[in-house]
């Protein structure tokens, strides 16, 4: 089949503004939008810039907006959006070069949340693992899903409106080691979310919960955090 | 000379074998990390099952069946001294990973949960024992956030998004490593002390591989140019269950919860070939037995796929034939929500990229390149070695997939591949940081950027009748199909020539990028380079080897040869011709027998 795309285009060091090149190749539905690309870059112009790795959605690489939307390019088929295919960088971060944006805002706002685990308790005695019940491991199941990248925070309009807003993959990082047991700083994160920048930003646009490709709650996610902000109880 | 910078430990990789190198390189030396992607991108995060060490937190399990267990697998090719070191190392290692809050799964006690894998057994009964320690089916993806996490808490210093494309020398000693910074396009020189390359594996020479674009060979391509031997490179593993044509993974922990394969008649087959272990055999030896199906026509609608199957009906259906039982010995019964509990990404996998859904329907599967077993020669501290003698190379260390211990011989057990990277990136990282605290920095060279600027003035000024994307299709066609799961004579050496070929044509290359800002372009014509170098050691080596053992399966020497062959390949490159030597397999505890699951 004839798969028409258009791709945007920014050439940081020639170009003052970006433009859309059309591209129209064959291709099979089957195909992900990444071997798309992959194909336009090998056999078209080999200048079209992208980062890529896994190219099977658990790295977190090649983010971008597809038809609009911000999904992963090895994780979306042709046959999920069609024959014509816009592809543009996400939002809300600097273009660099083509579909590459820095993305060092967004890891700036991840390191933020102290994500690490922090428990300066002694190891128990007999050197073996701290215990946790499988309830428990099961209430921050869902965020140690993420891979950063970044399709939920710039879907969000609060972080397209405030660059500042830690944004939904930081409160993310955030809720997994808040919801713990064996972590012992939920307090320290919590105040960090409570500041300005914090999770106040969030108005529930469901937004980030849409654009996950590892299919978080991440809204939910939010409001479990907003929660234990406001009862104090984790 | 601008952009220089000084560390003690300069760490090329941040994988799990690179971060955990630099965790604890960085505890007592000047240490940086740098990797071509930011580190939670590494191969490390696609890692599924498991990682392996005998807990016993379900049922007695002890560090020397794993250690056993580990040398059959390798088909007796592996170092029993690092062998028996790893096992003995992995309960604490998996469990300084929980220390370090990795998100294990648990048991009902709140231990750290462990599945079956295959090759792993109760070496008195010979039944698959429940020895991979597991977090759903993202083991390697915890692993890689949680040491990334770890190293962010200790201040380690990362260079986010710089390429390495050359390690300096001086007199036989390590003085550094250049790098380009990828966002700018500059050459950095990094002036170290120590140097450890965890750069992962080469898996993107083969067509249908589980592996991802950043695995090209680099570490083993640098050190191969500055005259480093690479070891035992014929071993290449095939994963047996990949998705169909794409080369996907789909965790072995899915024939641990049960699952089990099934060819185009309909018939469960690998009792045939495993009668003890059946789906659970080694990897090497299911891959045979799948494309043996496939040969002899049982393929599904007469193409190269076969199923797997993970519907509850038939798990419980064959759990009942295998006599398998929950730990406790009641029933084993395995349910639809707990196949989506315990398997959420492959159930994802198979939604996206099939359109079906594992537990009411069956999953096409090949098998898919998937892991280096050869590689950069080191002992079990991780110092590189350069000759049949191990004589170390002062400064200089590997680990991880692109080292070669060697733990994994001629076959890798699954989940040992996630454990190697904790245990020898550790080991690494100690040695390297105790050699800087006596050793002086090396004086760089004059210039030391001069060999990685001639190869991207090269890369630029070809006449352009190729183009890299050619090349590489050519190159991965020709190793898979060439240099398989079933090798011969004849097809290896078409491949070889093939790859020579390739070198050639690829001087013809000239990338049109001239930009300096993520010039993308310019960097996968230099990753093809290295795939081209590593490749051509691959098949030489796999030529050579007049045998068969563990993945290295010839039609025309389908015997192993103890007698010839118990011993490591070694390929230096000496002025740009390939030299082939060998070194003697440490063997401890275990004498070669027939290997049979």
């Amino acid at each position: 089949m004839e798969i028409t795309v258009k791709i945007f285009r920014y050439n940081p060091e020639t170009d003052t503004r970006g433009n859309y090149v059309t591209y129209k190749i064959e291709g099979d539905e089957n195909d992900r939008v990444l071997d798309v690309l992959e194909y336009i870059k090998g056999m078209r112009d080999g200048t079209l810039a992208f980062r890529r790795s896994c190219a099977h959605g658990v790295c977190g690489s090649d983010a971008m907006r597809i038809n609009g939307r911000n999904m992963l390019a090895c994780k979306t088929l042709v046959r999920d959006v069609g024959a014509n295919i816009t592809v543009e960088p996400i939002l809300g971060l600097r273009i660099v070069n083509d579909l590459i944006v820095d993305m060092e805002p967004f890891f700036d706002n991840y390191k933020k949340m102290l994500p690490y685990f922090i428990n300066e308790s002694p190891l128990p005695e007999d050197g073996r693992e701290r215990l946790q019940t499988v309830e428990d491991r099961a209430r921050f199941d869902e965020t140690t899903k993420c891979i950063l990248c970044a399709c939920c925070t710039t879907s969000c309009p609060s972080y397209w409106a405030n660059g500042e807003y830690y944004g939904p993959a930081a409160i993310v990082t955030a809720h997994r080691f808040i919801f713990d047991s064996r972590d012992e700083a939920a307090d320290e994160r919590l105040q960090i979310l409570a500041e300005t920048d914090g999770v106040a930003r969030c108005h529930t646009a469901y937004n980030c919960t849409e654009a996950c490709p590892r299919e978080i709650k991440v809204t939910k996610a939010i409001g479990e955090v907003k929660m234990a902000m406001m009862t104090g109880k984790v | 000379m601008a952009n220089v910078h000084q560390f003690d430990v300069v760490v090329v990789g941040a994988g799990g074998a690179g971060l955990m190198a630099g965790l604890y390189a960085s505890r007592n030396a000047k240490t940086a990390v740098i990797s071509k992607l930011y580190p939670t991108r590494s191969h490390t995060g696609a890692a599924q099952g498991g990682i392996s060490a005998a807990l016993g937190n379900y049922e007695e399990d002890k560090p020397e069946w794993h250690m056993y267990d580990t040398v059959k697998g390798s088909d007796y090719l592996g170092d029993q001294d690092a062998i028996e070191f790893m096992c003995n190392e992995a309960i604490d290692a998996v469990l300084e990973l929980e220390h370090m809050g990795l998100p294990f799964d648990r048991t009902p006690e709140g231990r750290i949960s462990q599945r079956p894998f295959g090759g792993h057994t109760n070496n008195e009964t010979g039944k698959p024992v429940r020895r991979a320690a597991h977090a759903a089916d993202r083991t390697g993806h915890m692993i890689l956030q949680t040491l990334y996490q770890q190293c962010l808490k200790n201040n380690v210093n990362f260079f986010d998004e710089y390429q390495a494309l050359d390690f300096i020398t001086v007199n036989g000693k390590t003085a550094g490593v250049m790098a380009v910074n990828i966002a700018t396009g500059e050459l950095h020189t990094i002036h170290a002390k120590s140097v450890i390359f965890a750069t992962g594996g080469h898996g993107r020479i083969f067509e249908v591989t589980s592996n991802a674009y950043a695995y090209t060979g680099d570490g083993a391509a640098i050190l191969l140019r500055h005259g480093i031997p690479l070891e035992d490179m014929e071993f290449f593993q095939f994963h047996p269950t990949g998705i169909y044509k794409l080369g996907i993974l789909i965790t072995e922990g899915v024939r641990g919860e049960g699952g089990v394969l099934i060819n185009g008649k309909g018939e469960r087959f690998m009792p045939k070939y495993a009668p003890t272990v059946k789906d659970l055999a080694s990897r090497d030896v299911v891959s045979r037995a799948i494309y043996t199906e496939i040969k002899e026509g049982r393929g599904v609608n007469g193409k190269n796929y076969v199923y797997l199957d993970i519907r509850p009906e038939t798990v419980n259906k064959f759990a009942v034939e295998d006599g398998r039982t929950n730990p406790d010995g009641s029933k084993y019964n395995l349910t639809a929500e707990q196949v989506l509990q315990k398997l959420p990404d492959i159930i994802d996998f198979c939604r996206v990229y099939l359109g079906i859904d594992p537990v009411t329907q069956m999953m096409p599967i090949q098998p898919t390149a998937h892991y280096t077993m050869g590689g950069i020669p080191t002992n079990k501290y991780g110092q590189v070695v350069i000759d049949d003698k191990n004589t170390v190379f002062p400064g200089l260390y590997a680990a991880g997939e692109c080292a070669c211990v060697s733990v994994h011989g001629g076959n890798r057990l699954g989940t040992n591949s996630l454990l190697d990277l904790v245990v020898f990136g550790k080991h690494a990282g100690l040695k390297a940081a105790e050699y800087a605290k006596t050793a002086d920095f090396e004086k760089l060279p004059d210039n030391p950027l001069a060999e990685s600027q001639a190869r991207f003035e090269s890369l630029k000024n070809g006449s352009g009748k190729e183009n890299v994307f050619n090349l590489s299709t050519e190159l991965k066609n020709a190793m898979f199909n060439d240099v398989g799961i079933y090798r011969n004579e004849k097809d290896m050496q078409s491949a070889l020539n093939k790859v020579r070929e390739l070198k050639a044509r690829f001087k013809d290359v000239a990338v049109k990028d001239t930009g300096k800002v993520f010039n993308t372009e310019l960097l996968n014509a230099w990753e093809l380079g290295n795939l081209l170098d590593v490749a051509e050691v691959v098949a030489m080596s796999a030529l050579n080897r007049k045998e068969s053992r563990g993945g290295h399966s010839r039609e025309d020497f389908p015997e192993r040869d103890d007698k010839n062959w118990l011993k490591h390949t070694l390929v230096w490159n000496k002025d740009g011709k390939l030299e082939i030597g060998y070194k003697a397999v440490t063997i401890t505890k275990y004498q070669p027998k027939a290997r049979v699951y």
